[in-house]
């Protein structure tokens, strides 16, 4: 029906990763809404002290994280404004010969929450959605971490220390396997006693429209100053990486082996962590 | 297939009359007929203008009578300054599902549908994805008219897709829209003397020049692309950037709790904040491009590069203020130009 001349084939359309956007020079952002400005800003600032001489980061097992390639980082989750995240970040920086950024994944709510909604992806924190973490791990080639406890983790009771809450739904064994990017668990030592929470203010909580409402060693009666973290000492110990495409094709589609997955990681950070108290002689000075 | 005889709905948009003059410069066209409701806003040459009600419900006859093989429908309202929501209403929901019903049937000449829509089809949520793929679904369901008309829309193109499996369905969802020629909230927004936000918020926004658009729009109508696919801009800016590269303040005129209230203030003072901007403006939004990239089409500007190139337009508009007078359809005058004998035309003695 035409006389017009065929127009050339389109290119394969299977290797989407050579179709991302370039990085533009002059952008202020990354398309994630990171920030290399303000997490520089904070990172020569806050998180520079707070590693290095507050909590006196000890960092082990560096060489397990991957210099290229995806990778999905697992760590148990604490305090009640979690450090445990920025000093994981900050001891990748410091420690591994080839520094990556660490893109964090956070609950949606930060997303909603005025203020920390202009933060949290600022300095790397990246909605926990399956797509997101799918693009970053397959994708984009880039370093992950997730805190498989969420929130349960973080405002578990000082009662509860280095005791894991429940892995969610195993839906981060899951994004790993889909990318085939090897899971890396980590183990932390000390965010529990940064910022231990002793109770929760329910009507607080539904007031302020916060996730939670924790009464800490010096919040809410410090007021601002409750943001300080007490001076725990802090070990970070990245564990042998697992390999995620060790079982063959749609893995993820096998409910019962994702769920065993994710309980050996579970289980695996926790005898870390039980190995980790019982060599500690003291919260401050480990 | 190629397209040879083609109808441009919505020609008296920018959309579609820009299209319709891309495709005029092309010589294996034997026909172009533009329909809309309203008079064209640019000069054709060889694009023959029918006039329509919003239902567009005569459509039919006209697709029957030329023997028309592809329709391009760039006629959906896609942002709350163009029409008010009942019209929207009108244009978006039956308009389509009357423009559908004159591509369809045994009997029907069309080969080809190339469906124009947004990506507002996928809504601005606090639990989105951070780049919405093609094959992804909103999360929850439509909050404002203007999206859950959209969504409706597209469901009708999907059925018709479906129900016609020998035509060629495209359906284009483009992000939002920027360039000297173009009027939409946006542009309004970026033309006041600071970039307004929410208090607290610095959402992600893609933008898509309108030189792109149509040429995405061209590409749809060269090749055979059945399906769904995003078009924007590579890169994701974050809206403060957006404000720099405009060369102005990002000014937090809405408070975080009670916009809708605010917004509905700042009304009477001439700034226009529709519901569905709201929500980007609080959440933002971002589109994985790469499935029509992968398809083989390149984008001339990128997100950051679009934004630039309208901070220039808008720096020179004062400038261009009053400067050649604006082109006005008169169905006499254009009809003598076309058909009349003492017309001398271009190649013809």
């Amino acid at each position: 029906m035409s006389e017009r001349p065929a127009l050339p084939a389109p290119p394969a359309t299977d290797d989407l990763r050579a179709l991302l956007p370039a990085i533009e020079p002059d952008r202020q952002v990354t398309d994630w809404g990171r920030s290399e400005r303000v997490e520089g800003l904070l990172d020569a600032t806050l998180y520079e002290f707070l590693y290095h001489y507050w909590f006196r980061c000890e960092v082990e097992g560096i060489e397990h994280v991957p210099a290229v390639g995806g990778a999905l980082l697992v760590s148990n989750h604490a305090g009640a404004l979690p450090p445990d995240a920025a000093m994981i970040a900050k001891a990748i920086k410091e420690e591994h010969p080839r520094p990556r950024p660490l893109h964090l994944t956070v609950e949606h709510f930060f997303k909603g929450y005025p203020g920390l909604a202009m933060l949290v992806n600022k300095i790397g924190g990246v909605p926990a959605h399956p797509a997101n973490v799918h693009r970053l791990l397959d994708d984009e080639q880039q370093l992950v971490l997730v805190f498989p406890e969420g929130r349960k983790g973080s405002e578990k009771l000082y009662k509860d220390r280095y005791r894991l809450r429940r892995f969610g739904r195993g839906g981060f064994v899951e994004a790993a396997m889909r990318a085939r990017a090897p899971i890396v668990p980590v183990a932390v030592l000390g965010a529990e006693e940064a910022m231990p929470i002793f109770a929760h203010v329910g009507l607080l909580q539904r007031l302020t429209k916060l996730i939670y409402f924790p009464v800490t060693p010096l919040f809410p009666h410090l007021g601002l100053l409750g943001a300080a973290y007490l001076p725990a000492k802090f070990r970070i110990r990245f564990l042998e990486p697992i390999p995620t495409d060790q079982w063959g094709e749609r893995p993820w589609d096998d409910n019962g082996l994702v769920q065993t997955v994710a309980e050996d990681v579970r289980a695996r950070i926790q005898d870390e962590l039980i190995d980790l108290v019982s060599h500690r002689r003291s919260v401050w000075l480990g | 297939m190629s397209s040879r005889r083609i109808l441009i709905t919505g020609v008296s948009s920018f959309w579609g009359g820009r299209l319709a003059q891309a495709i005029e410069r092309d010589p294996s066209v034997e026909a172009i007929i533009g329909v809309s409701t309203e008079d064209p806003t640019c000069e054709f040459e060889r694009t023959e203008f029918v006039r329509l009600g919003l239902q567009h419900a005569l459509l039919r006859r006209i697709v029957q009578a030329a023997e028309i093989d592809t329709v391009i429908d760039t006629r959906l309202v896609v942002d709350s300054l163009q029409a008010p929501p009942r019209v929207a209403h009108e244009a978006n929901v039956i308009g389509t599902m009357n423009i559908l019903a004159a591509c369809g049937g045994p009997h029907s000449p069309v080969r080809k549908v190339v469906f124009k829509s947004s990506a507002h089809y996928y809504g601005c949520e606090q639990d989105d994805p951070a780049f919405f793929t093609e094959g992804m679904r909103r999360p929850h369901p439509p909050r404002t008219r203007l999206e859950s008309d959209v969504v409706e829309a597209e469901k009708a193109v999907e059925g018709f897709a479906r129900r016609n499996p020998d035509v060629t369905v495209t359906v284009l969802r483009f992000c939002n829209a920027l360039g000297p020629e173009l009027r939409t909230t946006h542009t309004e927004l970026f033309a006041l003397p600071v970039v307004p936000c929410i208090l607290g918020f610095d959402p992600r926004y893609q933008f898509i020049h309108e030189e792109d658009l149509v040429g995405v729009l061209r590409f749809a109508v060269a090749r055979d692309l059945p399906g769904v696919y995003n078009a924007a801009g590579d890169g994701v800016l974050a809206l403060s950037e957006v404000a720099s590269l405009l060369g102005k303040p990002l000014a937090p005129i809405l408070p975080p709790w009670g916009s809708s209230l605010a917004a509905a203030a700042l009304r009477p003072l001439g700034v226009r904040v529709p519901d569905e901007v709201r929500n980007q403006l609080r959440y933002g939004r971002g589109l994985d491009n790469r499935k029509l990239k992968a398809a083989g089409h390149g984008y001339a500007f990128t997100s950051r590069e679009t934004v630039l190139k309208h901070a220039e337009a808008l720096r020179a508009r004062p400038l261009r203020r009053g400067e050649g007078e604006p082109y006005r359809y008169e169905r006499e005058v254009e009809e003598f130009l076309r058909w009349s004998p003492s017309v001398r035309r271009k190649g013809t003695v």
